[in-house]
């Protein structure tokens, strides 16, 4: 067993644990805790494919700053109660999740196995244009400055414009908030409903009294 | 010089926008004179075209002329394109040249009209629809001039719409179109569906690989149009109604042009009508059996008519069913040539009825007329040579464009074609017979516009007894007064001799001398009573006498009037029509017209009339029949139609042809002489009431449309309504329902789209390992 | 030996358990952070490839998977600050204005 695939070995059951965790975590902020031990492992995972711009980036941005974010919104909004698991309000929710998570994973493994990938692994020793072996830094950003260059400036209106939703939407808006409505009945994907039947016919009322108006126009 | 052919539609479309924006600040006349020289100059283009056509290779002469593509769908299209060939310039040169005369004639005409302007809008408006269909490359451009030149009819027939006669006749000639649109749509569609084109030059170059059915049916729906437009059995019946227009219009529309445009239609489209007449001859023998039947049946409807246009309206219709004899015949070439000097002769005399008309007041009762020849000196001069021609005396226009439809038709060979030749020429003489009438109850005899007509004499006789029989009655109210006068003073007179009597008793009986004086001076007042009374009833007596004369006079008087009324004989054919002892009591009207004179029109009204006879006396020269040189017509029409037509009949058979329509026409005009000139018969053994209301056959369509059609129209109508429109609303209430019931998949809960997502992820992956794996 | 391989399978299995997190939870930020996993699934992915087929490529697209979600974290929170101000507590399950 190499080094490699060692290291790959205990960064994936880092991964692994951490996603469970932030899964399966009750309280947000352990969620956001495993979260980052996630995080960290998937740099890890970088760094044993020689990634190594990109491990740092998943470390500073990623753990570093998104996730700190999720902590902030935790904190700021006090949030941070836990949540039932052992709870599904919408029924057929929770079995139909796993149905389809597990599918997708056998599926996703199907095709992987089918799927010959073919080619020499490694980057770390690829010559570049000039052909002398470019450090891996190097590489990227010639790809992201030359190649990708209109790509990457979108990317600068992308967050500029998400800045700016942000802040509109985060406004404090004055005057008396506006409750959210009150809406009892919970009812799944076309698997009936916890809730009662008045709502259906409130609303099949309110249809019926739309039609008779378009009727008269 | 073909490049001219723009200009063709261009000019009348210039008018009608001009006259739109400007027409009733131009006033008259000069909107009229801006209208006639849009015309003028339509014509004229058409005949720069003319000699840029005669100036291309015989082989050349079919040019299409595109302006824009219309509709474009997968491989199909219809372009807005003028295809210029022959025939169409042909059609054009009569359309501009007859509508130019038309449209001057109108000035005089539509004078003092409070809507002179938008008359001539309707008019340049029609000769724009009208060029455009004659120009039409396609079945849908010839379409959209078809149902322009309708609305133009429509329009015009229906001009003077405050009279509800006007008007109703205007719908009836636009709703009874419609019936023939259909067929014309549905064989545009079916030519769409088999042909895969609806243009002439791919029809009629595709007719032979057509199957026998599809061919058929083409050629007859088509037909239901024609039909229509050119007012034939059983849809003519608008035409004779659409002579409620002003008299121009019926001369341009419904005689010269627009009527003929069916017959135009089944030219442009003869390549079909000869693969039918090749292959499927029963097809071209409904053409020609309708056709000279319902030349045959409006022929013996004009014979008693007394309306001066609906004699000429009735007369189209016949003349229409020639041109279609020959179309069914598969001559078009005689069929083209009848509808050119039928547009001359048919223009000129329904002018000259129009100028008749005119003249005399607004009166169009021929009944009425007689004697006009030296009144109207040119009308009657120019209307003679219509009749000429129409009538078939040689040389006139009619007689050799007639003759070769007859011809064509004997030509058909068989007990069919001699068939059709022997009801052509029996229609020929009713036709020779109807307007010898016409002119001869219009021009010659007597003048007697002032004279009461056999109605107005009735009427004259019935006020005339209704006179009497008053003045009896009230004569007899009179003396039974006066008999009741002299009864009371008779009684009166009793009295005062009792109370004289009764007054001596009193004097006899007196006691003293006083009373005595007193008695005396009452007997004295008593007897001055009695004399008073007896000279009242000498005096009432007197009265009841005279009375009772009178009263006898004035039955006497009555029974005079009716035993006069009953001696009143039918005047001989003829004789001068008068109301004898009833003539103090002729309508109003009468009188009215005896103070009427008539006169002859004015220039813009005559001019047209010379030029139109001019053109009825040479029209034959388009095409006579001696030898090939001389078919001037039939050569230039070559490129249009696709086969030429030769005449299998011997030099003698069409001699012998020509003598017997001559002889039929004389014999028709002879018989016109003899009951309308010397009056050696009753007319009214002829103009059977029957004929005069057109065999019933108006009356009966109304009487189904009223009752069992309007029923039937409603069942379809219910049909539309609830299973049609079923259909549509159903399928808007299944979305709905499908609608409302799909509604409840959207729950609002963001994890429940959320592993829609994630089922749809899942056969997504589930297809690409399909994808992988195969 | 380490192939490529490993990577997709570990990829997958991470995005799988994402996939169900969304779907189960209901705290907004919880779900956020199970997409933040599937995003970081992808990029396991990309970074595999990359390596296995020399392709720099893969490494770009994860930089930009990486701008991207920054973005949509940046804008969600947004959105679920906006809605905890109106009423503490709320789940996803609480959001449900769109409904038919």
């Amino acid at each position: 067993m190499s080094l490699q695939l060692f290291s790959f070995l205990v960064a994936g059951v880092v991964v692994l644990t951490g996603s469970l965790g932030v899964v399966m975590a009750k309280h947000p902020v352990h969620a956001a805790l495993f979260l980052i031990q996630t995080l960290f492992g998937v740099a890890v995972e970088f760094l044993v494919v020689e990634a190594h711009f990109l491990a740092a980036i998943q470390v500073i941005v990623y753990a570093g700053a998104i996730v700190i974010l999720f902590l902030f919104v935790i904190m700021l909004l006090g949030v941070d109660n836990a949540e039932d698991l052992s709870v599904e309000p919408i029924i057929g929710q929770r079995p139909l999740a796993f149905v389809g998570g597990a599918a997708i994973l056998g599926l996703l493994l199907a095709i992987i196995n089918s799927a010959g990938i073919t080619g020499v692994p490694g980057n770390v020793d690829a010559p570049g244009p000039t052909g002398e072996v470019l450090p891996n830094v190097n590489q990227l950003a010639e790809s992201i400055f030359t190649e990708q260059v209109f790509a990457f400036e979108v990317t600068g209106i992308l967050l500029t414009v998400a800045v700016v939703g942000a802040v509109v939407m985060a406004r404090r808006i004055p005057g008396a908030l506006q409750p959210l409505p009150d809406i009892p009945a919970i009812s799944g994907f076309g698997f009936g409903s916890t809730g009662d039947t008045d709502t259906d016919g409130d609303a099949d009322a309110a249809m019926a009294a739309g039609d008779e108006q378009g009727d008269d126009s | 010089m073909v490049d001219f052919v723009y200009l063709v539609p261009l000019f009348p479309l210039l008018g009608f926008i001009s006259l739109m924006l400007v027409g009733r600040r131009l006033g008259e006349p000069a909107a009229g004179y801006l209208a006639t020289a849009a015309c003028g100059g339509a014509f004229a283009s058409t005949v720069v075209t003319f000699f840029g056509i005669r100036g291309l290779e015989e082989e050349e002469r079919q040019v299409t002329k595109t302006l824009f593509n219309w509709v474009i769908a997968g491989d199909f299209g219809v372009d807005v394109a003028f295809l210029v060939d022959p025939l169409s310039v042909a059609m054009m040169l009569f359309v501009t040249g007859i509508g130019t005369l038309i449209h001057l004639y109108s000035v005089g005409y539509m004078h003092g009209d409070p809507n002179f302007s938008k008359f001539f809008i309707y008019l340049n408006m029609f000769v724009f629809s009208m060029l455009i269909l004659v120009l039409g490359d396609n079945l849908l451009l010839t379409f959209l001039g078809w149902e322009g030149v309708g609305a133009c009819s429509y329009f015009l027939v229906s001009f003077w719409f405050t009279e509800e006669k006007n008007a109703m006749a205007g719908k009836k000639a636009f709703v009874t179109n419609r019936v023939g649109d259909w067929g014309f749509m549905v064989a545009t569609f079916l030519a769409f569906a088999t042909i895969g084109s609806i243009d002439y030059l791919t029809i009629n170059g595709t007719a032979a690989q057509l199957s026998t059915p599809v061919l058929a049916a083409l050629i007859l729906l088509l037909f239901v149009g024609v039909m229509g437009k050119s007012a034939q059995f059983p849809l003519y019946l608008w035409l004779p109604d659409a002579m409620a227009g002003p008299t121009p219009v019926s001369a341009l529309i419904h005689a010269a042009t627009m009527v003929t445009s069916g017959v135009y239609l089944l030219t442009r489209v003869n390549g079909l009508i000869y693969e039918a007449l090749l292959h499927a001859q029963w097809v071209t023998n409904i053409i020609a059996w309708v056709g000279v039947g319902t030349a045959f049946f409006a022929a013996t409807i004009a014979i008693a008519q007394t309306d001066i246009k609906k004699v000429l309206a009735y007369s189209t219709v016949s003349q229409l069913g020639y041109m279609v004899l020959a179309v069914g015949s598969g001559v078009f070439v005689a069929a083209i040539f009848h509808m050119i000097t039928h547009a001359f002769f048919k223009a000129l005399l329904f002018l000259g009825s129009g100028s008749v008309i005119h003249g005399m007041d607004d009166d169009q009762d021929m009944r009425r007329y007689g004697g006009l020849r030296k009144l109207m000196p040119i009308t009657s001069a120019t209307f003679i040579i219509g009749w000429l021609a129409i009538a078939g005396v040689p040389p006139f226009a009619g007689f050799w464009s007639k003759d070769e439809i007859l011809l064509s038709a004997w030509d058909l060979g068989g007990l069919n074609g001699k068939l059709l030749w022997f009801f052509g020429l029996i229609t020929a003489l009713m036709t020779a017979f109807y307007m010898s009438r016409q002119v001869f109850m219009t021009f010659y005899g007597d003048y007697r516009f002032g004279d009461p007509d056999a109605d107005e004499v009735d009427e004259a006789w019935a006020a005339y007894l209704a006179h009497a029989q008053d003045a009896k009655l009230e004569a007899g109210t009179a003396a039974d007064d006066a008999i009741e006068a002299h009864t009371k003073a008779v009684a009166a007179l009793e009295t005062a001799r009792e109370a004289y009597v009764d007054a001596q008793i009193e004097l006899s009986q007196a006691a003293d001398e006083e009373a005595t004086v007193a008695a005396q001076k009452v007997v004295d007042a008593k007897s001055t009573a009695v004399d008073k009374a007896e000279a009242a009833e000498e005096k009432a007596q007197a009265a009841r006498d005279e009375a009772g004369a009178v009263a006898k006079a004035a039955s006497q008087a009555d029974a005079d009037a009716r035993s006069e009324a009953s001696r009143r004989v039918e005047p001989a054919p003829g004789e001068q029509l008068t109301a004898g002892a009833a003539s103090e009591f002729v309508p109003a009207a009468v009188k009215q017209r005896a103070e009427h004179h008539p006169h002859e029109s004015n220039w813009q009204m005559t001019t047209p009339l010379v030029v139109l006879a001019v053109l009825s006396i040479f029209g034959g020269l388009l095409n006579l029949p001696f030898t090939s040189d001389l078919h001037f017509l039939e050569h230039w029409l070559e490129p249009s139609i696709v086969f030429e037509h030769k005449f299998a009949a011997s030099g003698l058979t069409k001699w012998i042809l020509a003598i017997v329509s001559i002889v039929a026409g004389g014999i028709g005009i002879m018989g016109a002489v003899m009951i309308y000139l010397k009056h050696n018969a009753d007319p009214k053994k002829i103009e059977k009431p029957i004929l005069l209301d057109a065999w019933g056959y108006d009356r009966a369509v109304s009487a189904f449309m009223g009752g069992p059609g309007a029923k039937m129209f409603e069942g379809i109508a219910w049909l539309d309504a609830n299973i049609v429109d079923g259909m549509v609303n159903g399928t808007g209430s299944f979305v709905r329902g499908s609608g409302s019931a799909v509604r409840r998949l959207q729950s609002g809960l963001v994890r429940s789209y959320a592993l829609g997502i994630t089922l749809g992820s899942v056969a997504l992956l589930a297809w690409f390992l399909v994808r992988v794996a195969a | 030996m380490l192939t490529p391989t490993y990577y997709l399978v570990l990829s997958a299995l991470v995005f799988s358990i994402g996939a169900v997190g969304v779907l189960v939870r209901r705290n907004p930020l919880v779900m956020f952070m199970c997409v933040e996993l599937m995003l970081n699934a992808v990029n396991l992915t990309f970074i595999g490839l990359a390596w296995g087929l020399n392709d720099i490529g893969g490494q770009v697209s994860v930089f930009f998977v990486m701008v991207v979600a920054a973005a949509e974290v940046v804008v969600g929170l947004a959105i679920v600050v906006a809605i905890m101000r109106r009423r503490d507590g709320a789940t996803a399950d609480d959001l449900s204005v769109l409904r038919g």
